[in-house]
C-alpha cells in the first residue's frame, strides 16, 4: 500500500506545470549563492572515564554497534560533509557523509524529498534517519549533550536510520499537526538482516506542536517503529549474540522552548523529554553458539533534560536518563540480557559556549550508573565546529 | 500496516472537515512585509507575521506554529538576501507547500527587486555573520518599499487573477500616497543630512542612504557577534575625536551596549521602531516613518 502512495506522490509530482513568472535576473534563492551548499562539521572530544570503558554494560540489553562512552583521551568525532541543495524546482536533495575517526567513510544521510506535491504533502526517499521521536532526527553535532540519551543506546542504537521511503502530511491548521509513515530496509538497529524482502521496518508518527504567546513554543508525539531482525549481531565482533523475531517501539515525546518575546539570542530555555518502550518477542542466541533460546521481554526508559542559556553565548544543561528492562528466564541467565537486579541510570550536567552559531564548546560531566554497583564518572571536553552555510536547524 | 491504514484515514478526516477559506493568505517573515501586504491586499488578504518586533528576524526558531501557518499560505513574502537563512528554508521545506516555493509565483524576497548596499567582496565567516546578497535591512529606505509594493502587487495579481483589478486599483492608489510621503519625510529630515550615528548592528545603512545621515560606526565589532569590550573601547576613542549624536538600535537588540556608550561618549540612545510595531507610534508603514524621523529630529537640535 505504502508503495502505491509513494508512486501516486510521484506521479502527481511530475504532472503539475504551473506557469512561472519570467524569471527575475535579481531573485536569489536562499543559500544557492552556494549551489549545492556545502557545510563541514568538525567533532573531536577529549574524554576521562573513572571507570574502563571496555567494560560498559547495559545489564538487560543487547546493544547495537558504537553505543557506549568512547574512547578515553583525545579522539575525534565524526568529520560530518553535508551538501545540500533543491535539484530542480520539485526536488530537494542532501548528502551528510560522516569520516569516523577509524578514517573510514559512511553515508549518514542520502536523500531527496520532494517540494511540489503541495497539499501539506512530502516524500522522502533514501537513507535517512527516522522522523519518530524527537531526537531521532536531530544529527549528532546539533544535540545538546555529547551523548545521545540512554534510552536512545539501548533500544535506537543510538539513532534509528535506515534506507527507505517516508510519506508525511502536515495539517492546513494552525495548530501543527504532523502525520507521517516510514518504511525501511531493515539492516540497521534494532532491526537487522533485511527481513520481509527489504522492508523489515515500518514506522509511523504523529506531531503536534504550536505556540502559548509570543514566548512559549512546544511540540508533542507518539510514534510506532515496528522492526524485523534476522540473526541480529550484537555484542563481540566474531561470536555476536544473535536476535531473530519482532521488536517493537513505543515511544512519546515532548519538547518545550522558551525565549523572552521569542527572541532566543540573549536567553533561551528548552525542556524535552520522551519514553520509550520496546517489545521483542524471538529467539537469542548467545555468543552465535547455535542454540537459539525463547525470548520475549519489555525494556523500557526515559530521559528528561532542560537547557538554560543565562547569558549571550553561555548555555546550561541538566540530564536524567533511567532504563528498565524486565527479567529474564534462568535460561537466559548469564547474558547481556540478564538485568542482574539492576536499573541503569544517568545524571549529566553541561556547560557549553558557542562564540557564534558556527561554534560550540562543552564541557560535560555524567555520573553513570549503567553498570551494577559501578559508578563511573565520565567527563567530556567537546568542540563542534560547522563550516560554511549551516544556519538552519529544524525545532 | 494497519498503523500507516489508520493514519492515512485519519488524514483524510481532517482535510474533509476543512472548510474552503476566502481570503488570500499571505505569510510574511517581517511585519513589514505583512503591512505592506494588507496596505495592497485590503480585504481581499489575510496577513500572518512570522515575527513580532521584538524578535530578531536573523535569530528564529523553526517553530511547529510557523510550519503550521507556511502549510496554508498562498503567498510568503520575505526580506531575503539569506536574513531568514536560520530558519526559511527548514520551513519550506517542512511545510508541504508548492505554492511558496522559491521560483514559484508564490514566493517573493523583497531584498531580490532592489538595488542592495554592502555585497561583500569577500565572504569570510571572520567577518561575522555577513549575507552574500548584500546588506538586507532594505526596509528603512521608504524608496525601495515602493519598489517592493509594485513588485507584490504584480505577484497578488498572478496569485489570486480573479481579484485582479481591485490589486492594481490599491497599488496605484499606495503608489501616489507613497510618493507624497515620502518627498514629506524628505523635507522634514533636511536636518538629518550629515549628522552622524551609531548603531548596534548595522540594520540601517538604507535609511543613511536616503536621509544622507553619516554611520560613525557599530558596537558591534563584526556583524552578528555580540559587542565587545575591548570594540567598544576603540569606539569610545574614535567618538572622541569624532563625535556622533546618537547611538541608535532595534527594540530586539541588547540595551546595555548603548548605555554603555552613552555614559562614556556622552552622546544620546535612541530605540527606533525598526519595524510596523516597534514602538507604540509606529503602528503601520506611513507611522513606521513618522515615528522614526520624530526620533531622529529630536537628537539632532
Amino acid at each position: 500500500m505504502l508503495q502505491r502512495i509513494f508512486f501516486v506522490g510521484l506521479v502527481a509530482t511530475f504532472a503539475q506545470s504551473v506557469p512561472v513568472l519570467a524569471a527575475d535576473p535579481a531573485r536569489t534563492v536562499t543559500s544557492n549563492n552556494f549551489n549545492p551548499a556545502i557545510s563541514l562539521i568538525l567533532d573531536g572530544k577529549f574524554a576521562s572515564f573513572s571507570k574502563d570503558p571496555a567494560t560498559y554494560a547495559l545489564p538487560g540489553f543487547a546493544l547495537g554497534e558504537e553505543t557506549g562512552p568512547g574512547d578515553k583521551g583525545f579522539r575525534l568525532g565524526e568529520s560530518e560533509l553535508v551538501i545540500s541543495a533543491n535539484v530542480d524546482d520539485k526536488f530537494y536533495g542532501s548528502l551528510t557523509a560522516a569520516v569516523t575517526p577509524e578514517n573510514e567513510t559512511e553515508i549518514e544521510e542520502a536523500f531527496f524529498e520532494t517540494l511540489s506535491l503541495g497539499y501539506g504533502a512530502t516524500i522522502k526517499a533514501g537513507r535517512f534517519f527516522s522522523h519518530v521521536g524527537y531526537l531521532n532526527n536531530v544529527h549528532a553535532h546539533a544535540w545538546d549533550f555529547v551523548d545521545p540519551p540512554l534510552v536512545y543506546r539501548a533500544l535506537l542504537g543510538n539513532q534509528f536510520g535506515d534506507d527507505g521511503a517516508q510519506l508525511r502530511w502536515v495539517a492546513p491548521t494552525d495548530l501543527f499537526l504532523e502525520v507521517g509513515c516510514e518504511t525501511f530496509r531493515g539492516e540497521a538497529f534494532p532491526a537487522g538482516g533485511v527481513a520481509k524482502n527489504g522492508k523489515g521496518v515500518k514506522a509511523g508518527f504523529v506531531h503536534v506542536g504550536g505556540d502559548v504567546g509570543p514566548s512559549h513554543a512546544w511540540r508533542a508525539g507518539v510514534s510506532l517503529l515496528s522492526a524485523e531482525a534476522v540473526d541480529r549481531a550484537t555484542g563481540d565482533a566474531t561470536t555476536p549474540d544473535l536476535f531473530t523475531g519482532k521488536s517493537k517501539l513505543r515511544g512519546v515525546d515532548f519538547v518545550w522552548k522558551w525565549a523572552p518575546n521569542g527572541n532566543a539570542k540573549e536567553r533561551n530555555a528548552k525542556f524535552q523529554a520522551e519514553y520509550w518502550t520496546r517489545d521483542e518477542d524471538g529467539t537469542f542466541d548467545p555468543a552465535s553458539a547455535g542454540t537459539p533460546l525463547a525470548f520475549a521481554g519489555k525494556q523500557s526508559g526515559w530521559y528528561a533534560q532542560a537547557i538554560y542559556q543565562f547569558i549571550p553565548r553561555w548555555r546550561a544543561g541538566l540530564r536524567f536518563d533511567k532504563l528498565r528492562a524486565d527479567s529474564v528466564d534462568a535460561t537466559l541467565a548469564g547474558t547481556v540480557l540478564d538485568n542482574q537486579g539492576h536499573e541503569p541510570k544517568r545524571v549529566s550536567l553541561m556547560v557549553d559556549h558557542a562564540n557564534s552559531e558556527f561554534s560550540r564548546f562543552r564541557l560535560q560531566v555524567n555520573r553513570d550508573d549503567s553498570r551494577p554497583n559501578v559508578t563511573d564518572t565520565q567527563w567530556y571536553l567537546q568542540y563542534v565546529m560547522s563550516l560554511g552555510p549551516h544556519g538552519a536547524h529544524a525545532f | 500496516m494497519t498503523i500507516i491504514k489508520k493514519l492515512l484515514v485519519a488524514a483524510t478526516l481532517c482535510v474533509a472537515a476543512l472548510p474552503a477559506q476566502a481570503a488570500l493568505k499571505i505569510f510574511a517573515c517581517e511585519p513589514e512585509w505583512a503591512a505592506l501586504a494588507q496596505e495592497l491586499g485590503g480585504d481581499k488578504v489575510s496577513t500572518f507575521s512570522a515575527t513580532t518586533p521584538l524578535q530578531d528576524p536573523h535569530h528564529i526558531e523553526a517553530r511547529p506554529s510557523l510550519i503550521a501557518r507556511l502549510r496554508q499560505a498562498d503567498l510568503a513574502i520575505c526580506t531575503g538576501a539569506e536574513l531568514e537563512s536560520g530558519w526559511m528554508p527548514i520551513l519550506l521545506r517542512q511545510a508541504g507547500n508548492s505554492k511558496v516555493q522559491p521560483g514559484q509565483n508564490g514566493y517573493l524576497e523583497a531584498a531580490s527587486v532592489v538595488e542592495r548596499l554592502e555585497i561583500p567582496a569577500v565572504l569570510d565567516r571572520a567577518l561575522g555573520d555577513i549575507h552574500a546578497g548584500g546588506n538586507p535591512h532594505i526596509h528603512t529606505d521608504p524608496r525601495r518599499i515602493a519598489t517592493v509594493a509594485d513588485k507584490l502587487a504584480e505577484r497578488l495579481t498572478v496569485v489570486d487573477p480573479v481579484n485582479a483589478a481591485y490589486y492594481v486599483q490599491r497599488q496605484q492608489a499606495f503608489a501616489q500616497r507613497w510618493r507624497a510621503a515620502i518627498a514629506d519625510w524628505s523635507q522634514r529630515a533636511a536636518p538629518l543630512k550629515g549628522m552622524r550615528v551609531v548603531s548596534h548592528h548595522r540594520d540601517w545603512i538604507y535609511l543613511y542612504d536616503w536621509l544622507g545621515i553619516v554611520d560613525a560606526g557599530t558596537l558591534e565589532a563584526i556583524p552578528g557577534i555580540p559587542p565587545t569590550v575591548a570594540h567598544l573601547a576603540k569606539l569610545k576613542a574614535t567618538l572622541a575625536r569624532e563625535p556622533a549624536r546618537a547611538v541608535i538600535r532595534t527594540p530586539y537588540e541588547d540595551a546595555r551596549p548603548s548605555e554603555w556608550i552613552v555614559r562614556e561618549a556622552k552622546l544620546k540612545a535612541i530605540v527606533l521602531p525598526y519595524t510596523v510595531g516597534g514602538t507604540a507610534g509606529a503602528t503601520n508603514l506611513y507611522t513606521l516613518f513618522d515615528e522614526t524621523l520624530r526620533l531622529l529630529l529630536e537628537v539632532a537640535g
